[in-house]
């Protein structure tokens, strides 16, 4: 029994055995140990690919030998208009250790604009409804001498809200209008630069997303796209990436964009951390005494301390490709390797599926995730990492390990504050909270101004959140939170609680059977499972 | 049913307060030693008015507008263009253009509920295209200002009072209308309506927007 448990199909998937050590699972901003069920299929991450060794060589040969049109430098004139936008800071999780991947794509495009005699150049942050980053975000992300050069007339988050800064440049056949950034399309040449750190990230999305308004998203940002994406990490089968996949053909019709894109490999942690990526029956005595030093010290600091600690950790990714050129065929490439790097065989649906939800999110870096963004990332985002069949069966049992704390930042997100505790208890249901509230919240002058002049996410950001949850609502039959400190917050999300793991497991087999099939996903994972 | 947006005005749409109006109106006087005597007695009050203001807004008022004693109205009306344009106008919050803009597409009928005097106030609320305001006025007996307020005088309390009537009287649905304050002796106003807000707020209206998870905005 025991070595048929031990017989490791794919190195990512490991089976919990008799004498098996107990695992790790992030609970917001702490580490548990906890002893899973024999039998238990544990999914970690897979081994990172080697990184390039030179990465500016090989963002200059993707620069000089684009994909399906001209190399960079022959479409280049003096005077001409340039502007060049970036992914924002959700992008890649959490922020990399600089010099960030974006810095050096744009010393090396500055350096040849420069050479060939363009200066009107700005440089455009797509955060889309995002929050605006801060100062010294941006200058974290683009390095010293950009940001003094160029911040904070040339160097600027993107404005969803400016009715001057925005222009109307069409409708696609089905028609979803789209109005984007007026710099970025009345340039000469708009320059993408991206991070693939997942499947449903870049492509068509940069520009066409990244670059639009409320009105524009408010056509693919809704429940019925959401429901129909099976699943975001699977762009041929996304109505979301299909719907912006045509709007994306619009903008190629209208603007000249140039698409550099680039894909990481998964080397989150190295080093003092880098423990949280192995399988613990492999742990070394060094590993495990910095397992309990971690999970001593965190446990005599406050919240907010541990929270300040853990988003200072930048994470080691490397540069694994680089492609430039026009925006299908380079997004194409790069999502080639990104199903390299991510791409896990899993033998069978399972009926509990438990992941710990760690302590951060696209839309919580330097933040609080608050319980909305919990469901975003156990519903979303950590439900959707397949391709084929989702990972746990249809009516099956999620089990998150998170305190669900009351807590939300105010000023990265008033409009979920009062989303949570306005909206939620009077109903759940995606479609009438799009249909009755989605515009009061979008078009309320207080929110628009913290997202104009602050760093609030948009009035409207807390209903795609909601949305993004949608499959996975569908699928999943109940949601039991393991470790949440207060019953009112899994209650207002429609979820039961436990006080603990085996409290969670325990409740889900008196549901699904004491033969309920249990998957763990060992977290932080980013992962596509490719489910048999 | 209708809804409004209503708003403080100085700390919350202007950067200016009661005090450099007061100051504007002492640098006016006719004589240079009266504008002289004015100016410092004006300048040597501001630890008092700072004081009284956060003990209570009713004694801050009754101490300060006694310093329009004997001032004539015509004056006041006369210099009324000249301190829009010098003092009024340019400290307008860049936000708050925005503000009033974005409240008017929705709809919102655009309301201004100041401790300040009318007198002062008119051409900027023409300017910000206020469609109502209320504001304080000065009791003037022969064209001279005793120092006293008509009542209601407008503070706190009777400003959320006003609001109430306001909306009984125009058919004005509070629920779903806004307010926007910068000071915490305004709690009664933001209270009464669906959408408060604090605008560049005093540190216990930030407490207080903080523990009602009220938007805290910052229009400068």
């Amino acid at each position: 029994m025991a070595l048929a448990l031990r017989r490791k199909l794919h190195e990512s998937v490991v089976y919990i055995d008799r004498d098996s050590a107990p695992r790790i699972i992030p609970s917001g901003e702490d580490f548990l140990l906890e002893d899973l069920p024999v039998g238990t299929r544990v999914i970690y991450p897979k081994p990172p690919i080697k990184g390039l060794p030179n990465r500016e060589a090989a963002i200059r040969y993707a620069i000089n030998h684009p994909l399906d049109c001209d190399p960079l430098y022959a479409q280049l004139e003096p005077g001409m208009r340039v502007t060049i936008a970036l992914d924002d800071i959700s992008l890649p999780l959490p922020p990399m250790a600089t010099p960030d991947v974006r810095q050096t794509v744009l010393e090396i495009l500055l350096d040849m604009l420069a050479s060939h005699g363009v200066t009107d150049i700005h440089i455009i942050i797509a955060n889309s409804l995002h929050r605006k980053m801060t100062p010294a975000e941006m200058k974290r992300m683009v390095g010293a001498k950009i940001f003094d050069e160029f911040y904070p007339d040339r160097y600027y988050n993107h404005d969803a809200e400016d009715p001057d800064g925005l222009v109307f440049i069409g409708e696609t056949q089905h028609k979803e209008p789209l109005r984007i950034n007026r710099r970025a399309a009345e340039s000469d040449l708009l320059i993408y630069v991206n991070i693939n750190l997942v499947p449903m990230d870049g492509g068509h999305k940069s520009v066409a997303v990244g670059l639009c308004d409320y009105e524009s998203l408010r056509a693919h940002h809704e429940p019925q796209t959401i429901r129909d994406s099976d699943s975001y990490f699977d762009p041929q089968r996304s109505a979301l990436n299909h719907k912006v996949t045509r709007l994306g053909k619009l903008v190629d019709r209208t603007l000249n964009v140039f698409h550099i894109e680039t894909a990481l490999n998964n080397r989150m942690y190295t080093g003092q951390m880098d423990f949280l990526l192995k399988n613990e029956d492999d742990f070394t005595s060094f590993d495990r005494m910095k397992f309990e030093a971690v999970r001593f010290a965190m446990s005599k600091m406050p919240r907010a301390a541990k929270r300040k600690l853990l988003h200072s950790i930048p994470a080691q990714y490397e540069m694994i490709a680089c492609y430039a050129g026009r925006t299908e065929p380079v997004h194409e490439k790069i999502l080639q390797k990104n199903f390299e790097q991510y791409s896990i065989p899993i033998n069978g649906q399972c009926d509990i599926l438990i992941t710990g939800i760690p302590h951060i999110s696209p839309y919580n870096v330097n933040s609080i995730l608050n319980p909305l963004l919990v469901q975003v990332m156990g519903l979303g985002y950590f439900h959707n990492m397949y391709r084929g069949k989702p990972l746990l069966k249809k009516g099956g049992v999620l089990i998150l390990h998170h305190p669900c704390y009351d807590e939300f930042d105010h000023e990265f997100h008033p409009s979920y504050i009062e989303f949570f505790n306005r909206l939620l208890p009077e109903t759940r249901d995606a479609f009438t909270l799009r249909e009755k509230y989605e515009r009061e919240f979008a078009e309320n002058p207080s929110y628009i101004q913290m997202y104009r002049r602050g760093h609030a996410y948009h009035g409207a950001h807390p209903f795609f959140m909601w949305y993004w949850g949608e499959n996975g609502r569908q699928h999943v039959g109940r949601v039991i939170v393991a470790g949440a400190e207060n019953a009112h917050v899994p209650e207002i999300l429609g979820w039961e609680r436990a006080d603990n793991l085996q409290e969670a497991i325990a409740m889900a087999r008196s549901y699904m059977g004491r033969s309920a099939e249990i998957t763990m996903l060992h977290q932080p994972l980013i992962a596509v499972c490719e489910v048999e | 049913m209708r809804a409004a947006a209503f708003y403080d005005l100085e700390g919350t749409l202007v950067r200016t307060n009661l005090v450099h109006t007061l100051g504007f109106y002492a640098r006016n006087q006719p004589g240079l030693w009266r504008s002289f005597k004015k100016s410092a007695a004006t300048l040597l009050s501001i630890p008092l008015f700072a004081i009284t203001d956060q003990y209570s807004r009713q004694v801050f008022n009754t101490l300060f507008f006694k310093r329009y004693r004997g001032e004539t109205e015509d004056r006041l009306r006369f210099f009324a263009d000249e301190l829009f344009e010098k003092v009024l106008k340019p400290a307008v919050y860049p936000g708050a253009f925005e503000l009033i803009a974005k409240s008017r597409q929705l709809g919102l009928r655009q309301v201004v509920v100041t401790g300040a005097l009318d007198i002062s106030v008119a051409p900027l609320m023409k300017y910000l295209g206020i469609d109502d305001y209320v504001a304080n006025h000065l009791e003037f007996v022969n064209g001279v200002a005793t120092g006293r307020l008509l009542p209601p005088v407008l503070a706190s309390a009777t400003k959320a009072s006003w609001i109430r009537e306001y909306a009984e009287r125009e058919g004005i649905n509070l629920n779903d209308s806004y307010a926007y304050s910068d000071s915490i002796s305004d709690l009664p106003m933001l209270s009464v309506v669906g959408h408060p807000a604090a605008v560049n707020p005093d540190f216990r209206l930030r407490q207080t927007a903080l523990h009602h998870h009220w938007p805290i905005l910052d229009l400068r």
